[in-house]
């Protein structure tokens, strides 16, 4: 019989029994930043190809939820830290080895650039809006016209948002369940996935609700693989990180990631999307609202599977 | 210069003292602890392996810790010591996450604490409080460059180990086996 | 027992006003980050340092106290120049800046009282508790003598009050520490060397090449010296045989671990005389000069063989005779360890002489390596009238144990119930120092007593369990905070240590030596306590020899020269030991004229029966018995104890690692608090074990109060032993339940 115990009564608030470090608001940052990241991508992207006109909603509407969602993430992380008045501290100099500095850069440059993003397409949005200050519509002019600019700038900045999430995360190789390479662009493809999702829900029109489900259904494939391969990988890698995949596979989290995230989330929307684009009528909303619950549990699993895990003990 | 930490398990009772004197010396909360005794048994009655270890942050060379911290308030300092600038903490909680050794915590106040190689007194060229009072005296602390020191000494002719080597941190606490 | 005026009172009511409880917590809180590195390096300036030796134990470690200008104690390091600890304190002694800080201490005095038809404490002012105490303890005397006033005592407080008690002409004095604790081992090693083994213990364990521990568990008990030998004794490759029949810290370092059934030990250690002499191992020329009785000993060992011990105590033959080969080859430099709390099973004196007879034929007294002659200097008294005569007193209450040498406490507890046949009937207590329901067995018996008594005054600092049914309490300060006896204890060298206060006394405690004295005036006795601070008698004394309060306060541990001789016996001594004989007695007169048994013979003890499993208790080198389980530091190590079950028996009854389980003995006592469970292999099948000390049911132990469960209330069967009085507390088995029994809540 085997027994490894603490002598000395260690019972650590949140380090004992098991880490309770992070918990909703990271998840929930998790998933509005993928969100977001997808979102600005998709936005700038369409505005590349320079098919702005016939994707509206991608390139105007759903860039709003995407400020939204910055916003609201970096008021959970600000909300997370333990030590909030030296939060100014992470913008005093720049870590290349560290994820969580590259995440506090990007999201300093790509927050106030969505946010100037909508701003530039406000008098299409908000018609009735009157910019009474002058310099403000002078200002809006020129955003218009440098959209383009705008556009290169975000696709680079949206690429790291989306992947530094999983980056992060994978950077921890003290934790077995997040220390594999798959899980940057698995959040990635996740985060595109989502966006695709919100922009279907919102959307009005209706070559744009069909082409974002094309998308949305080849996201979702790849992002079923990914998840095969990151399980392979475990089942492949060192005792800690077996008993990682117990977790997932036949553990606390079974019923979470499995019902709610994979066939939930990833299969039963694919399969009604394919049926969809068979020609049947599938209520839109069904999909979309899946894949985006499915993204959001898929989150809180990583992170509160991921803090069981351990190397010791 | 390279402080190390070397303690003899053959030794060592399991006695807790490393933890109350560190308690005690650098006013570590009641509830909270910087080192800690982990004991593990193996075999089966009466054919019985036990081993004590008093442990705490290890010090690593390729301190996880040191590098996920996005504001450098984990940084190592002259010595291999890793420390943490508590003005400079932003409680983000990363290098709790990405200690192999789960040697840090929250301390009350907001930042992140944990074993600092009782530092200050190495400044006054005391060792740290846990060395100092081992009743068993099983801990030994010196500097590995010097190869005529304690640790240099214990390390060469005795059988050692590091914890969860095999998470590429390097740790600087080896337990002589 | 419910109309009882002994009634135990749990939720005392204080009524009159709450008492300020702002305890300096420096040690409890961070310090502001903003300051701390500015405010530590400042402290660290400040600090003061102050001599004391340490009573969480009684090791008394001497140590520098490190406090500041404001009143709190920072921490308590070892003094460099002490033998007792090598400036290397335990973390009981480490973690004692708790027992100061400890807001659950005792604050005021408390009398009981009516109180709205309730009996409950009420908080008194000090002229009111010691004039109280002082008239019932007048009354006392002129109604029945002052025999009848008994003092059950431990450790420092214990000494101010029985010099009290002697002058007032009182002998009837006891500590748990004899007849619950060491009392066979000084008898067995007396009767055998004419010696007490003695505290500490002359065991010269840093030169020792073979160590045998007989159930001792150096390492979780933590007497600091010898753990620290023992660490150099590893260090020097030392063999260790440890006889346990659990795999303690001790055994896991040992060589050779004899995984022994318990209450086998004599048939082991016969057995190994047997092979010493029938092998010709043992010390030849040592036994020829020093011993008697060697023929008596080899006839009555001749059948004891090892395959005779194996079948008792399931060691194998021939792991007896190499360990008995091992301990020869590594003589004289042998020590076959006398224990510590050796009262067992009612036979242990016996168990003593055994093991006091295997060190004479191995030749370790008196030899490097093996037993040390100790020395200490002797402190003068500060002068005084003589003490009167008693009539009676501790002696005569123990007349049925021809051999004990020091008060029974269980026989003076029987005293104090009043019958027909009771010769020196006792009234009155007073307890210093010692929490009698976690040292006492058979609490049944205890509570009779109690009940029994006039008038009960307990002294402590805590408000442990034993508080509950005095009719006085007084609250005594901290070992940090009060001036006492200079400290002389035996050792390889002599050596003197200082306690003076390092801070004041908190709250309204005061240190025991000013309420003897305040007793002692009240009784009329001025001229025992002709001074007005203690620290004028330890100056006093102090300069009797040949130093200073100024030099000790400065250095804290002075060492003399010694004078006695020479440690060790040389080749050409002739060394008289202190028996009759003048010779180590293999064989005892002393014993065959009473009709004991002269020289050990092994008897089968009861073993537990089917379900049942023999409750072992031990320390842990976190807590001092139930002394500290409320300290915070120390708490905060360990605030609960386990109940170790090996995996075979938790299959059985299907139990988990830290399910909470309750216990019942053999006599249907049950635990009051569940206690958890770990499943180790470190335990025999046949056994369960715990750490002595926990499962405290007075709630205001707020960090103790109902975690663990309490080896002492599950223990009621008790074997006197004949010979001195000690009361044997191993024999008690227990059966594990996993759901909570309904039952009237203990107290």
């Amino acid at each position: 019989m085997e027994e490894e115990l603490f002598t000395s009564g260690r019972n650590i608030p949140n380090i004992d029994p098991s880490l309770q470090i992070w918990h909703w608001p990271i998840s929930v940052y998790l998933f509005l930043g993928g969100l977001a990241a997808g979102l600005l991508f998709f936005a700038a992207l369409f505005t590349i190809i320079k098919k702005e006109k016939e994707t509206p909603t991608t390139v105007k509407y759903a860039a709003i939820i995407a400020s939204i969602s910055l916003i609201i993430g970096l008021l959970a992380l600000f909300y997370d830290l333990t030590h909030k008045i030296y939060f100014w501290r992470l913008y005093t100099t720049v870590r290349i080895e560290s994820p969580m500095s590259w995440g506090a850069w990007v999201l300093l440059i790509i927050t106030p650039l969505s946010i100037l993003w909508v701003f530039s397409y406000s008098n299409e949005i908000f018609p009735k809006l009157n910019l009474k200050f002058g310099f403000l519509k002078t200002f809006q002019k020129f955003l218009a016209k440098n959209r383009m600019n705008m556009a290169y700038a975000l696709i680079p900045l949206s690429i790291v948002l989306g992947i530094y999430t999983g980056i992060l995360l994978s950077a921890f190789n003290a934790r077995p369940l997040w220390n594999n390479a798959i899980l940057g662009p698995l959040f990635l493809t996740s985060g595109l996935s989502t966006a695709a999702a919100t922009i279907i829900l919102v959307s009005k029109s209706h070559f744009e609700r069909k082409l974002f489900s094309k998308i949305d259904l080849g996201l979702i494939i790849i992002e079923l693989a990914l998840i095969v391969h990151m399980i392979m990988g475990y089942w492949a890698g060192s005792e800690v990180q077996l008993e990682a995949m117990q977790l997932l596979v036949n553990g606390d989290f079974t019923v979470m990631f499995f019902v709610f995230v994979i066939i939930l989330g990833l299969i039963f929307p694919a399969v009604l999307e394919i049926i969809e684009l068979k020609g049947y009528k599938v209520p839109v909303i069904v999909p979309a609202l899946l894949v985006l619950l499915g993204g959001l549990i898929f989150r809180f699993v990583m992170v509160e599977a991921g803090q069981i895990t351990r190397y010791l003990y | 210069m390279r402080y190390a930490m070397v303690i003899d398990t053959k030794k060592c009772v399991g006695c807790s003292d490393c933890v109350v004197a560190c308690q005690t010396e650098n006013n570590v909360p009641i509830g909270y602890c910087r080192d800690w005794i982990t004991e593990r048994v193996e075999g089966v009655y009466p054919n019985i392996e036990l081993e004590l270890r008093s442990e705490r942050c290890n010090h690593c060379e390729n301190a996880p810790c040191v590098r996920c911290c996005p504001t450098g308030a984990s940084h190592i300092i002259d010595g291999g010591i890793v420390l943490v600038t508590d003005n400079e903490c932003i409680g983000c909680g990363a290098c709790i996450e990405s200690c192999p050794y789960d040697a840090r915590f929250q301390h009350p106040e907001g930042y992140v604490d944990k074993c600092t190689f009782c530092h200050h007194r190495l400044e006054k060229g005391e060792l740290p409080a846990c060395v100092s009072v081992c009743p068993t005296k099983c801990m030994y602390f010196g500097d590995l460059e010097n190869p005529n020191s304690e640790v240099s000494q214990l390390l060469r002719n005795r059988k050692h180990k590091t914890l969860a080597p095999e998470a590429g941190t390097k740790p600087h606490v080896y337990y002589l086996i | 027992m419910s109309t009882s005026r002994r009634k135990f009172i749990k939720i005392s009511a204080l009524g009159l006003g709450g008492v300020a409880t702002a305890a300096s917590t420096f040690n409890s809180l961070g310090v502001n980050s903003y300051l701390e590195d500015f405010a530590l390096e400042n402290a660290l300036k400040k600090l003061n340092q102050t001599a004391t030796y340490c009573e969480v134990c009684f090791w008394k470690c001497a140590a520098w106290v490190h406090s500041d200008d404001q009143g709190a104690i920072h921490k308590i390091i070892g003094n460099d120049i002490d033998p007792h600890c090598n400036g290397r304190l335990c973390p009981r002694g480490t973690g004692g800046v708790g027992m100061f800080t400890d807001t659950d201490r005792l604050k005021t005095p408390l009398i009981r009282k009516m109180v709205n038809g309730e009996t409950t404490f009420v908080e008194a002012s000090w002229d009111e508790a010691l004039n109280l105490i002082a008239s019932k303890m007048k009354g006392i005397k002129d109604t029945h003598g002052a025999e009848s006033m008994a003092l059950l005592k431990h450790g420092s407080p214990g000494k101010h009050f029985e010099h009290l008690f002697k002058a007032y002409g009182s002998d009837s004095i006891a500590e748990p520490a004899y007849a619950q604790c060491r009392g066979p081992r000084e008898t067995g090693f007396g009767l055998t060397f004419g010696s007490w083994v003695g505290s500490p213990e002359p065991t010269d364990i840093r030169d020792t090449k073979c160590l045998v521990l007989i159930g001792s568990h150096i390492g979780e008990n933590m007497h600091n010296t010898q753990v620290q030998e023992m660490s150099d004794a590893i260090d020097n490759d030392a063999t260790i045989i440890t006889v346990d029949p659990r795999l303690s810290t001790a055994a896991s370092k040992s060589q050779h671990w004899l995984a022994i059934k318990p209450a086998t030990d004599i048939a082991l250690l016969l057995a190994w005389m047997h092979v010493l002499i029938d092998e010709n191992l043992y010390d030849k020329a040592y036994v020829d000069k020093y011993a008697t009785g060697f023929n008596e000993l080899k006839e009555h060992v001749k059948d004891y063989t090892p395959e005779w011990a194996y079948g008792i105590t399931t060691i194998k033959p021939e792991a007896i005779r190499k360990t008995a080969r091992v301990m020869a080859a590594a003589a004289p430099s042998t020590i076959i360890h006398p224990g510590r709390h050796v009262t067992w099973y009612g036979d242990d004196t016996q168990r003593a002489r055994a093991i006091a007879i295997l060190n004479g034929l191995l030749g370790s007294w008196g030899r490097r390596g093996g037993f040390y002659f100790k020395e200490k200097t002797s402190i003068s008294k500060y002068p005084h009238p003589p003490y009167p005569k008693p009539k009676w007193g501790w002696e005569q209450i123990g007349e049925n144990y021809p051999f004990a040498e020091m008060g029974i406490t269980n026989e003076l507890i029987r005293a104090s119930i009043p019958s027909e046949e009771n010769k020196f009937p006792i009234k009155g207590w007073v307890v210093a120092g010692t929490n009698l329901n976690n040292s006492i067995p058979n609490k049944k018996l205890l509570e009779e007593a109690i009940d029994s008594l006039e008038f009960m005054v307990v002294v402590d600092t805590m408000p442990m369990e034993i508080t509950g049914y005095a009719d006085v309490v007084l609250p005594e300060c901290t070992y940090l905070e009060r001036y006492d006896d200079i400290r002389s204890a035996t050792n390889r060298e002599p050596s003197i240590a200082l306690r003076m206060p390092a801070v004041q006394p908190k709250y309204d405690s005061k240190p025991a030596w000013w309420m003897a004295k305040q007793l002692g005036e009240r009784l009329g006795l001025h001229d025992y306590f002709k001074y007005e601070d203690y620290k004028e008698v330890i100056s006093w004394q102090l300069e009797q020899l040949g130093t200073s309060l100024e030099e000790l306060e400065k250095i804290g541990v002075k060492k003399f020269k010694r004078k006695s001789g020479s440690m060790y016996l040389s080749e050409d001594q002739n060394y008289e030991f202190s028996t009759d004989s003048g010779k180590i007695e293999f064989y005892s007169q002393q014993l065959a004229v009473l009709g004991f048994d002269p020289i050990p013979k092994y008897t089968k003890h009861p073993e537990p029966a089917a379900g049942f499993y023999r409750l072992n208790y031990g320390r842990s080198p976190m807590h001092t018995f139930s002394r500290t389980v409320n300290n915070p530091n120390l708490n905060d190590l360990k605030s609960e104890n386990d109940l170790w079950v090996n995996p075979k028996v938790a299959k059985i009854l299907d139990l988990k690692k830290g399910q909470y389980v309750w216990l019942e003995n053999q006599d249907g006592v049950q635990s009051s608090f569940p206690i958890r469970v770990r499943v180790t292999e470190r335990i025999r099948w046949d056994s369960v074990y715990m750490v002595h000390g926990f499962g405290h049911n007075n709630k205001k132990l707020g960090r103790a109060h109902g975690k663990g469960a309490s080896d002492t209330e599950l223990i009621s069967q008790v074997t006197i032993d004949p010979l001195m009085g000690g009361t044997g507390m191993r024999g008690n088995f227990v059966k594990i339940l996993t759901e909570n029994p309904t039952k009237t809540v203990a107290v």
